[in-house]
């Protein structure tokens, strides 16, 4: 039986999580408040009217759509290509594997800007001008690397003889990747994909430098801070990220714990 | 060797596999019978399993020709291949259930469903496993996973069956058990078995014929009783058995002709009052059913295995070590 710890470590865990977390709450409380040009405490008076407000603005519902679209191919062209990449370090040894993977890494332990910056340059030196297909790229440098550690992370701990059987029993190498690898690669791939959404959905940074004059819900965001007008609504938007990326991270965190229980049972 | 004049199940011409430097297979010559039950016996490394995957297609000869049925295997893949594997870890999938993994290989023949589930049953019956279908692998033991890779890799009837160590990781008991349903399973049903293993209790006593492995290479092939009484060479004889190997300079003392020679422990018999040389007992280890002595002969020492209800000698009583004329067996080289 682990023992109960000392009350100061208890308080001090609980002002910690507290400090992360309290100012959450007041992202959810103004977005009620009757104030709509400061963020006055405490709230005046509270309302509902924002939610109506923020469903009537054809701007959020323009931001809205592109950071899910941006965000569904991104994760979709990164499930593929991160797919493809573990499966070959998974199975083949060659000359500078460790640099590959360090390499694929690397976008994800880069700060974003440097990303964006490197990106603006390279779309610019190209003579590509921003579009859709610019944010997705920015996003999907990071996305693949979320889908990628997942992958590899699961191929190498399913038994590489698994593939070999399936050979052996008559599949050809399509039948073998339907019927054995994928059901493996499964929940990681879904796992990978919900966590790879959530980043592309609230992601900033490389998008200012990807995005030209195109707003995304993050950066809709952002300009709405700077120019105050009818405040509360970015409340309301803000309450409908932490929603839409809180879920697919919860999943994401359920299916692989459970991903994980079944593949020790078996051993 | 006794190969009939038919064509042989598996023929290996000259197969080299070699993995860079590594030789892992080096020109092995190689013909099992139809219904042979084969055994492949060496040591880690000696290229037993690499033989075993060549057939099966996982591996593709450095040179050399290998032929199932008499027909070239080069290029045939594993899925081509009238040939089935049980793995050391038996790589039961482990997301479908019993049924469904010994089930596998209809599966991706487009059998329908209700008709390869009754053929997985009758599988899994043959196996003893009848009510387990509906498991996942996890849930299982190892002994029953043994048994549900064996019903996998049947379903097909395969003409050739590859078995690599497939008892290694059982316990002895069971172990035991697995041998004589192994060998029952493979009369009953006529599939030629290649075996591999690095136990030569479990090739000896299973095997129609043993081929033992060392350093990429056959060093013998004959029956159990073959290899087991007239090693080839210093070290079928060392390790089929542990035999005792006599070199040149021994022989003399021990009162053989000149060369190096293999005497069992158990063609040995010890005597207060015997005519053969006169040596000391150095240790003596009770096992039950026997007793395993090391005797020392002036410089040499002989390992000795004698039944339970033979006189007994303490360490450090002299004996006299006696064997059959027929008993020592000439080594190569």
């Amino acid at each position: 039986m682990p023992s109960r710890p000392p009350l100061s470590v208890t308080l001090a865990a609980a002002a910690g999580l507290l400090f992360l977390h309290l100012p959450l709450a007041f992202i959810f409380l103004y977005a009620l408040t009757t104030e709509e040009k400061s963020y006055q405490f405490p709230p005046p008076g509270f309302t509902l009217k924002w939610f109506a407000v923020a469903w009537d603005r054809p701007d959020i519902w323009q931001a809205l759509g592109l950071s899910l679209r941006v965000a569904s191919v991104a994760t979709a062209l990164a499930i593929v290509l991160g797919t493809l990449a573990a499966a070959a370090m998974a199975r083949y040894r060659f000359f500078g594997r460790e640099a590959v993977s360090l390499l694929i890494t690397l976008p994800i332990a880069l700060p974003g800007i440097v990303t964006g910056i490197a990106l603006r340059a390279a779309l610019n030196l190209a003579d590509i001008p921003f579009s859709f297909w610019t944010i997705v790229i920015g996003h999907a440098t990071f996305c693949i690397v979320v889908v990628y550690n997942n992958a590899v992370a699961r191929l190498r701990r399913t038994q590489g003889s698994l593939i070999e059987a399936s050979m052996d029993l008559g599949a050809d190498g399509f039948q073998t990747f339907r019927h054995v690898v994928l059901p493996q690669l499964g929940t990681a791939l879904l796992a990978g994909g919900m966590l790879a959404f959530a980043l592309s959905f609230d992601e900033v940074i490389v998008t200012t430098f990807t995005a030209g004059q195109q707003q995304t819900l993050p950066i809709w965001m952002f300009s709405e801070l700077i120019r105050p007008r009818q405040r509360p609504v970015t409340n309301v938007v803000a309450v409908m990220v932490i929603a839409v990326t809180l879920i697919p991270i919860l999943a994401a965190y359920y299916l692989t714990r459970d991903g994980e229980a079944v593949e020790g049972a078996s051993k | 060797m006794t190969t009939p004049s038919t064509i042989p199940a598996v023929r290996f011409r000259a197969v080299a596999r070699h993995f860079g430097e590594v030789r892992a297979v080096d020109s092995v010559d190689l013909d099992i019978a139809e219904g042979e039950f084969f055994a492949m016996l060496g040591p880690s490394g000696s290229g037993k399993t690499t033989c075993l995957r060549l057939i099966a297609g996982f591996e593709q000869p450095s040179a050399g020709t290998i032929e199932i049925f008499g027909e070239h295997a080069e290029g045939v893949p594993p899925y081509r291949r009238n040939v089935n594997t049980v793995f050391q870890d038996y790589a039961l999938f482990p997301h479908m259930s019993v049924a469904e993994n010994v089930a596998y290989a209809l599966m991706v023949r487009g059998v329908g469903k209700a008709e390869r589930l009754a053929k997985a049953n009758e599988m899994l019956a043959l196996v003893k496993l009848a009510n387990f279908g509906a498991r996942k692998p996890a849930q299982l033991s190892g002994g029953q996973r043994q048994r549900v890779a064996l019903a996998r890799a049947l379903i097909n009837h395969p003409k050739v069956l590859l078995l690599d160590e497939p008892l290694g990781a059982l316990d002895l008991k069971l172990r035991e058990q697995m041998q004589v349903e192994l060998k029952t399973l493979q009369r009953s049903l006529g599939i030629t078995f290649v075996f591999v293993t690095h136990d030569q209790g479990e090739a000896l006593s299973m095997a129609d014929r043993v081929a033992v492995f060392n350093a990429g290479r056959i060093v013998q092939v004959g029956r159990p009783e073959e290899v087991y009484e007239r090693p080839a060479t210093r070290f079928v004889a060392d390790f089929v058995g542990g035999s005792n190997v006599i070199e040149p300079e021994a022989a003399t003392r021990l009162r053989l002709p000149a060369g190096a020679w293999s005497i069992r422990p158990e063609k040995i018999t010890l005597s207060a009052t015997g005519n053969g040389p006169l040596g000391r007992v150095e240790s003596l280890q009770y096992q039950g059913a026997q007793r395993r002595y090391v005797v020392a002969v002036g410089p040499d020492r002989l390992s000795v295995v004698t039944a339970a209800g033979t006189t007994a000698f303490t360490p450090g009583a002299s004996v006299h070590v006696d064997w059959p004329a027929d008993a020592p067996t000439r080594l190569e080289g």
